[in-house]
């Protein structure tokens, strides 16, 4: 038997087992952080002994380091002694019923199209036993065994497949890579991870909606998807309603593997509290998200639609190391109030004939600041490389600012680069032809930013693409005026 | 239906209108004639609403209503239409999408209940025939690639679907050929009834040979200097406006 087989008879054989491994009686950590912290942690997960020397390699590596200094956001300095680095997942219900819910929230919900049992699971309700959502998750699962796909979360993983998290954990970001890689590395939480076996298609979109406790993972979020030779897979993360989270600073490492032939689209729609109108309470996203299009005409999507945090700083990247392999990044930043979104992509071309494609559009309100920085590297064995980069900037109001941060590097004459920037103001004009037709002026912009968005929109998933719309349309209402 | 009464309105300190009155009644199209810069485009972004100009002074009533302190959304919903002359392009917004917002708003204004899909999708047909509009359009964005005669046409479809009680036709002939003049007109036509009112902006007789009018209008530096029958604007094409500047120079003086 190979390996490969092995690991499909494992999968396809095992029982499904119910939770996540979740130990209930776990207690909190007080704040502060230290190589006991870390210990603690691994501990915890009952993590084998590689696993525990990678987070101390990792941990050790992080105290030498600088935060980076470089985004173009400004935010008091985050004490990392002040942050609990291990929490009991929560189990108890926060409220009784949707009644004791804050009704501002109920009402983004309903706005949403958000189901009334998915409504009292966001929103901490005690959910009736009636609706189980463990069947859906079985049911969902044994459909992926059946095909050899394993999709868990990441604690199972290191568990039930070292061999494969040990051979791609920080194989696309490595520990070194940045400061809160390295502190990611040293004390993740949990995360997802997916592994699609050689020549499989995925036959639904994976989504972390399925992972109830995926809203437990914490603020140390570590995904891994592998999909093998020929195979494909489309994974869907987070989700259109508000999150709030007690932890203001979150730093999330997703790394992806496809190898020949192989195909991952990766959609996110954040819509975490971004703070109230002075930005205050928000959330600071510090994301590290690295794609590797390791074999020949491999291809890597991220589409990305992003209206909430207080701060953003996020680059969704991709290594076109095999031949003919194609990158692709789409991506809407909104940003109201003072939000501050520094975000965009690195495509690094290593490989032949490699292709990439760079869209984003950024959406400014308020008094926020919307910055895309981005790099288009080829390298000198990247024959025949091209990109084609598009960024444009719609402004709504005088008081926002858009900024475009673009790095190109060639470093061989077949190389090809083109970049186009354009940056607007919704025309008065627009907004008036659609008043004229009885359409008030928030839902008017709404519309307008909706049809500029439509390119990145049109990649998303169906299912995502309609509540990313509706999605745009809220976090716009009152910035217009 | 639509009362204007001594209206003066201002751009940019510019003042356009200097005091016009016009009536307007159910069942009636009436012609609004003039030379360049005589305010006629103004008095349509007046009655429509746009924030650039300012009134300074006199009413507007329309269906018993203020008409100037309203939203120009809530005239829209009250039933009162401009076709623009210079349609504009809302990139990546579809017709249809563009067209369900605008029903459906509407209608709620009114306290209608929405549409549902399948009769919607039913008006459009019928509508889009009215017009000889190409069904390919519904799918593309909003005026975006259109030809200046599609988004003329694309304009009285737009009116077609909403059924306004009071449109004005903002220099819907111009850049229009003689064919798309007519297929414009055609729907017009099939849109008249004994309850709505039509205001036809024009700077040429030819339309008023398809949309033949109850009453015509010439307006000159910003009031009305003569209305007439139909056969006015068959003088007007014949002689030219200079007789007119004349007599209302005259009469403004004296």
């Amino acid at each position: 038997m190979t390996e490969q087989d092995k690991l499909l008879n494992e999968v396809t054989t095992r029982e499904y087992q119910y939770g996540w491994s979740t130990d209930l009686d776990m207690e909190s950590l007080p704040p502060g952080l230290n190589e006991d912290t870390v210990r603690f942690i691994s501990a915890k997960k009952e993590e084998p002994e590689w696993l525990l020397e990678w987070r101390l390699k990792a941990f050790r590596y992080w105290q030498t380091m600088q935060e980076p200094q470089w985004a173009h956001v400004s935010y008091p300095p985050v004490n990392f002694q002040d942050i609990i680095y291990y929490a009991a997942p929560k189990t108890k219900p926060q409220y009784e019923s949707l009644d004791e819910v804050d009704p501002e929230l109920l009402e983004t919900f309903n706005k949403l199209g958000i189901s009334l049992e998915e409504q009292k699971m966001l929103a901490g309700v005690a959910v009736d036993a009636v609706i189980d959502s463990v069947s859906v998750k079985t049911t969902f699962r044994e459909k992926l065994a059946e095909v050899g796909i394993i999709f868990c979360s990441m604690s199972e993983a290191v568990k039930e497949h070292p061999e494969l998290v040990k051979k791609y954990l920080g194989s696309v970001v490595p520990y070194k890579d940045n400061f809160y890689a390295a502190l990611n590395s040293a004390v993740f939480s949990d995360g997802s991870f997916v592994y699609i076996p050689k020549g499989v298609r995925c036959p639904m979109e994976l989504s972390t909606y399925f992972r109830i406790n995926a809203m437990n993972t914490g603020q140390f979020e570590r995904t891994l998807i592998v999909a093998e030779e020929a195979s494909y897979v489309s994974y869907l993360e987070g989700c259109t309603a508000p999150m709030r989270d007690e932890n203001q600073l979150h730093a999330a490492v997703v790394e992806l593997v496809a190898m020949e032939d192989a195909e991952i689209k990766y959609s996110t729609v954040q819509n975490w509290y971004p703070g109230d109108k002075d930005g205050k309470g928000g959330i600071y996203n510090f994301v590290t998200k690295r794609g590797i299009c390791a074999g020949d005409r491999s291809r890597i999507s991220w589409t990305q639609v992003e209206t909430g945090s207080a701060i953003t700083w996020k680059y969704p990247s991709v290594i076109l190391k095999g031949d003919h392999s194609v990158g692709e990044f789409f991506s809407v930043a909104v940003t109201g109030n003072k939000q501050q979104a520094d975000t965009g992509t690195k495509m690094v071309h290593l490989g032949r004939n490699t292709k990439s494609t760079i869209i984003s559009k950024g959406i400014s309100a308020g008094e926020s600041n919307n910055s895309y920085r981005g790099l288009v590297k080829m390298a000198p064995m990247a024959k025949g490389a091209r990109n084609f980069s598009q960024c444009d900037s719609l402004l709504l109001g005088s008081r926002c600012g858009a900024h475009t941060f673009p790095y190109i590097e060639v470093d061989n004459a077949t190389g090809k680069v083109e970049h186009e920037a354009t940056t607007s103001k919704i025309a008065e004009d627009q907004i008036f032809y659609l008043n004229q037709r009885g359409i008030p002026t928030e839902k008017a912009v709404a519309l307008i930013v909706n049809g500029y968005c439509r390119e990145v929109l049109d990649k998303l998933p169906m299912e995502f693409a309609v509540e990313a719309r509706k999605l745009l349309e809220i976090s716009l209402e009152g910035s217009v005026g | 239906m639509l009362n204007i009464k001594n209206l003066h309105a201002e751009i940019e300190g510019k003042e356009i209108l200097k005091g016009l009155n016009l009536n307007v009644k159910p069942g009636e199209v009436h012609a609004i004639m003039g030379p360049n810069g005589s305010g006629k485009s103004t008095l349509a972004s007046v009655l429509a609403g746009k924030e650039a100009y300012e009134v300074t002074q006199g009413q507007v009533h329309f269906n018993g209503k203020n008409l100037l302190e309203m939203a120009p959304e809530e005239r829209a919903g009250d039933g009162l239409f401009l076709a623009f002359q210079y349609p504009v392009e809302i990139p990546g917004v579809s017709m249809m999408n563009f067209l369900k917002t605008s029903i459906q708003e509407v209608r709620k204004y009114r306290g209608q209940d929405p549409l549902n899909a399948k009769d919607f999708l039913k008006l459009v047909k019928e509508r889009q025939a009215l017009v000889e509009l190409d069904k390919k359009l519904a799918n593309r964005s909003v005026n975006e690639g259109f030809s200046g005669g599609e988004k003329k046409r694309n304009e009285v479809f737009q009116m077609a679907m909403l059924e306004p009680t009071l449109a004005i036709l903002d220099e819907t002939d111009s850049g229009l050929d003689i064919d798309a003049l007519r297929i414009v007109a055609d729907g017009v036509n099939k849109l008249r009834s004994p309850s709505n009112a039509f205001v036809v902006i024009t700077h040429y007789q030819r339309l008023l040979d398809y949309i033949v009018p109850d009453v015509v209008h010439v307006l000159y530096q910003g009031r009305i200097v003569k209305t007439g029958p139909k056969e006015l604007a068959l003088e007007l094409e014949e002689k030219g406006y200079d007789w007119l500047k004349l007599s209302a120079t005259e009469q403004i003086e004296g």
